[in-house]
């Protein structure tokens, strides 16, 4: 007889076993999935105070792990709010602790992120991880912590405060890990480029394993406003999420819970949704049955007359400095920017931007470039899978005067407090129908504006060539019809001249 | 020197004069318009294929009333005007040196005023607007294609060209004939024992005729047209049959291209409807006829089809509406055949000129 045994395994312990779905998949991906999520968490922290955000980032090399991969030492800085003391160990020591765990735009959703790297680090080092964070107090605090995995929990090795006399504000993490930077590097440095292209009021250094410096400097200090937290739309919510708001709250009717809990719901919205769900507006929300709730769900998501979620939760970059961003890294001869109106697909708001770059450093490929970000993340993985790829496949460029062979590159991002991932591996977002459309709607108009700029180009070298084709030839009918003529001086003609720069096509 | 009207009369030096005011008066209108601050421009003769038509008073290709405005305003003008204006002042400067040139010269030259022409087909365009424009041929400008045919016979002509003038020439001074060139062309006629005009489409049977002595015994000038008659030597037969009263009698292969050769040293051309006194409507097509091959059962081949096309296309041509024209066609297309004029040899080296020859002069058309 077979024993069956059942376990329970902690969030980190299942993360461990589990952890190509978090990007860590090879050596190659995991240096790069590290440093992405640590820049990212470091952008965060930085505009979560609105300060532009200087992100340092240092890999250097350590020794050898295996033929294919080594060992480096990876040190991430930041300038941003720094973690609160008692916070700093699980932060970084604890799987799903994060600040992230609430109903606005962010660029990590888990707070999996840091702890996913260090965790990773530790088990193929099985070294310790040092931080160092200051809220701009009085004090740093230093912390030497490892994670026990089975218990989810940061193990403090060792634990240091010292004095803050220049009020230094932000986060140090240095921790060593196995990777292969050779085979990362090309994707790394794409990685700092993009998101260097979408926060352009970040600074972000990267000293690589060989001593080269790379070097993003910011073009602005103007950051997009920070998005507001804001409560789950009705359309938006699942059983799980009901059940914990019933947990909580301290509403004793319905109507009360309704207006409270949901986004966009007032007074009389609440009531006409509860005639809706035939639920009574009395009734204490503790006292709804299982079914009732699941019917709770449903009809929130049948009910037709709920307001449209606003995007006030979301925080796009804006059209200024999108435009800022694309000039400084692409370096493109023209550029065209679009913001869309907010929109909603199942009750989670989103604003797509789109923009195309034409020109200037742009290489010509063969084939437009597609740059795709989300929440000013940038995907670099399974292109073709992308909803964007395939919406710029289908479109008909030639009716814009544009082809594939012309030196392009296009931008999407995309927006969302909940971004429409197909996979867990987040590289690639899904085809909703109503993203869809808002991509496409963005990237007609930017093909507009290029093929406007492109007409007025070819305006612009038509009249250069006519005016040569003038001034070339003008002189020398004046000369051979004066020698015809037997005359000694040929006529002025640089009244002609003067009529050829005035006159528009008189063919 | 027979009878000849004035405006026939051919006179060197006047023709020169009227040539050169032609181009300094356009040079000038040119030069006024550009002075008056306007964009210069030429009024021209349209040469399109619906400005062409056959006059039957004048027995060849003219063009209609329709005009074409050349304007320097124009962009897609501007490259043609000036290589036009450039092309007038070469003309000039070649009448007034008393140089000749030819086509292929001229689209060189042109690059030593860096006025480019794409090929030479360019520049031999160019040529043909400004005969329209200045209203006289190339050969008037100095300027002569390549082809050179050739004469021969008892006419003594006198040069007009620099270092020659005054220097006369007989014709039958040398065995391979005269070149048809433009001292000939610009010669004045002095005098001649023939009383006809014999000319002839290819080499080898212009060669055999001065052989067989045809020039003495059939008191003719002979000409070798090499082809299709260069305009030199058109305008060159007809001063013969004009100033000379000389009857001219074309012979050609007998084929529809043949024919065509003979017809337009007759009619003209309408490539060449924008000029007059290239043609010599009296002239006759002797031979080799359609019914030829078959009265002298001539060796023959088969008509291509494209022979046969070029046949249906002559049928409707103007030029071609007399009686031995339509007849000639339709015996082509009923016994699809064509012959050489070499084609005679069967019988012997000297049929052609003691049989067929003539017979064909006596032949009433």
């Amino acid at each position: 007889m077979v024993t069956q045994t059942f376990e329970e395994i902690s969030p980190a312990d299942f993360f461990y076993r589990n952890r190509d779905i978090a990007g860590f998949t090879n050596p190659s991906r995991a240096i790069f999935a590290s440093i992405r999520e640590l820049v990212e968490n470091s952008l965060d922290a930085a505009e979560y105070v609105m300060i532009p955000p200087d992100v340092y980032v240092r890999l250097s090399y350590v020794g050898e792990a295996s033929p294919e991969s080594a060992i480096y030492k990876l040190r991430v800085m930041d300038n941003g709010s720094g973690i609160p003391p008692q916070h700093i160990p699980s932060a970084f020591g604890q799987v799903l602790f994060g600040s992230k765990y609430k109903l606005k735009q962010t660029r990590g959703t888990f707070g999996l992120g840091g702890t996913m790297s260090v965790l990773y680090g530790q088990i193929t080092t099985h070294q310790p991880a040092f931080i160092a964070s200051s809220t701009g107090i009085s004090k740093i605090y230093m912390y030497k912590i490892m994670i026990d995995i089975q218990k989810n929990r940061p193990l403090i090795l060792d634990r240091k405060i010292i004095l803050n006399k220049e009020r230094w504000r932000g986060t140090v993490i240095e921790y060593s890990l196995e990777g292969d930077y050779i085979r990362a590097m090309p994707k790394i440095l794409e990685y700092l480029k993009q998101t260097a292209l979408v926060n352009p009021y970040a600074n972000i250094t990267f000293v690589d394993p060989r001593g080269r410096l790379y070097k993003f400097m910011r073009a602005t200090t103007k950051m997009p406003p920070a998005p507001q937290e804001t409560l789950p739309h009705p359309y938006g919510v699942d059983v799980e999420t009901l059940q914990r708001l019933i947990r909580f709250t301290r509403c004793n009717t319905m109507q009360e819970f309704m207006k409270t809990h949901f986004h966009r719901v007032g007074e009389l919205t609440a009531s006409k949704f509860l005639t809706f769900a035939e639920i009574p507006a009395s009734k204490s929300p503790k006292k709804l049955k299982r079914e009732e709730i699941v019917r709770l769900v449903q009809n929130m998501k049948r009910f037709k007359e709920f307001l449209p979620p606003d995007a006030s939760c979301l925080s796009p970059l804006g059209e200024e400095l999108l435009r800022t961003g694309i000039l400084k890294e692409l370096k493109p001869e023209f550029t065209a920017v679009r913001q869309r109106k907010p929109s909603t697909y199942s009750g989670h708001p989103f604003i797509v931007e789109v923009a195309i770059a034409y020109g200037g450093n742009i290489p010509q490929k063969g084939d437009f470039i597609l740059y795709r970000f989300a929440n000013r993340i940038p995907l670099l993985y399974d292109e073709a899978s992308d909803v964007s790829f395939r919406i710029m496949k289908g479109i008909n460029w030639r009716r814009y005067k544009i082809s594939p062979d012309m030196p392009i590159a296009i931008l999407v991002h995309i927006c969302s407090t909940k971004v429409p991932y197909k996979t867990v591996g987040k590289e690639f977002i899904a085809d909703r129908p109503e993203v869809k459309r808002e991509i496409l709607n963005g990237m007609r108009e930017v093909a507009r504006d290029l093929q406007h700029f492109l007409s007025r180009q070819e305006h612009v070298e038509r009249e250069r060539k006519r005016l040569g084709v003038f001034s070339k030839y003008l002189p020398k009918i004046a000369q051979f019809a004066t020698k015809l003529a037997g005359r000694q001086e040929p006529p002025d003609i640089k009244k002609l001249l003067d009529k050829v720069k005035t006159i528009e096509e008189n063919e | 020197m027979k009878k000849t009207s004035r405006d026939e009369r051919f006179s060197a030096t006047e023709r020169k004069k009227e040539v050169l005011d032609k181009l300094s008066n356009l040079g000038e209108n040119l030069y006024q318009q550009m002075a008056q601050g306007n964009f210069p421009s030429i009024k021209m003769p349209s040469r399109s294929i619906e400005n062409i038509y056959y006059n039957p008073e004048v027995r060849q290709y003219v063009l209609g009333d329709r005009t074409v405005k050349r304007t320097a305003q124009n962009i897609r003008h501007i490259k043609p005007f000036t290589q036009l204006v450039w092309t007038g002042y070469f003309a000039q400067e070649l009448t007034t040196n008393r140089k000749t040139s030819t086509l292929r010269d001229v689209y060189y030259s042109a690059q030593a005023y860096e006025i480019s022409f794409q090929d030479q087909a360019e520049s031999d365009n160019v040529i043909t607007d400004l005969e329209t424009v200045a209203d006289c041929a190339r050969e008037d400008l100095n300027i002569f294609p390549e082809e050179r045919s050739a004469i021969f016979g008892d006419l003594t002509i006198e040069y007009t060209v620099p270092g020659y003038e005054g220097k006369q020439l007989n014709l039958t001074s040398h065995p391979d004939g005269v070149m048809i060139g433009p001292a000939l062309t610009y010669s004045e006629f002095v005098k001649t024992t023939a009383d006809k005009v014999i000319a002839i489409e290819k080499g080898g049977l212009f060669t055999r005729f001065i052989e067989e002595n045809v020039h003495k015994k059939y008191n003719a000038l002979l000409v070798l047209t090499a082809g299709q008659a260069p305009r030199a030597t058109r305008h060159f037969i007809r001063r013969l049959n004009r100033e000379l009263d000389l009857p001219v009698y074309i012979f050609t292969d007998g084929d529809p291209w043949g024919m065509h050769i003979a017809m337009v040293i007759i009619s003209g051309s309408a490539n060449a409807a924008h000029l007059r006194e290239l043609t010599t409507p009296d002239a006759k097509w002797s031979g080799v006829w359609a019914s030829d091959i078959v009265d002298y059962k001539l060796p023959s081949d088969p008509l291509t089809e494209l022979d046969v096309k070029r046949l249906h296309e002559l049928q409707r041509d103007p030029r071609y509406k007399n009686d031995l024209w339509q007849r000639e066609i339709k015996v082509f297309m009923k016994h699809k055949r064509k012959a050489e004029q070499e084609a005679f040899s069967r019988y012997g080296l000297t049929y052609i000129v003691d049989e067929y020859l003539p017979a064909k002069l006596e032949e009433k058309i």
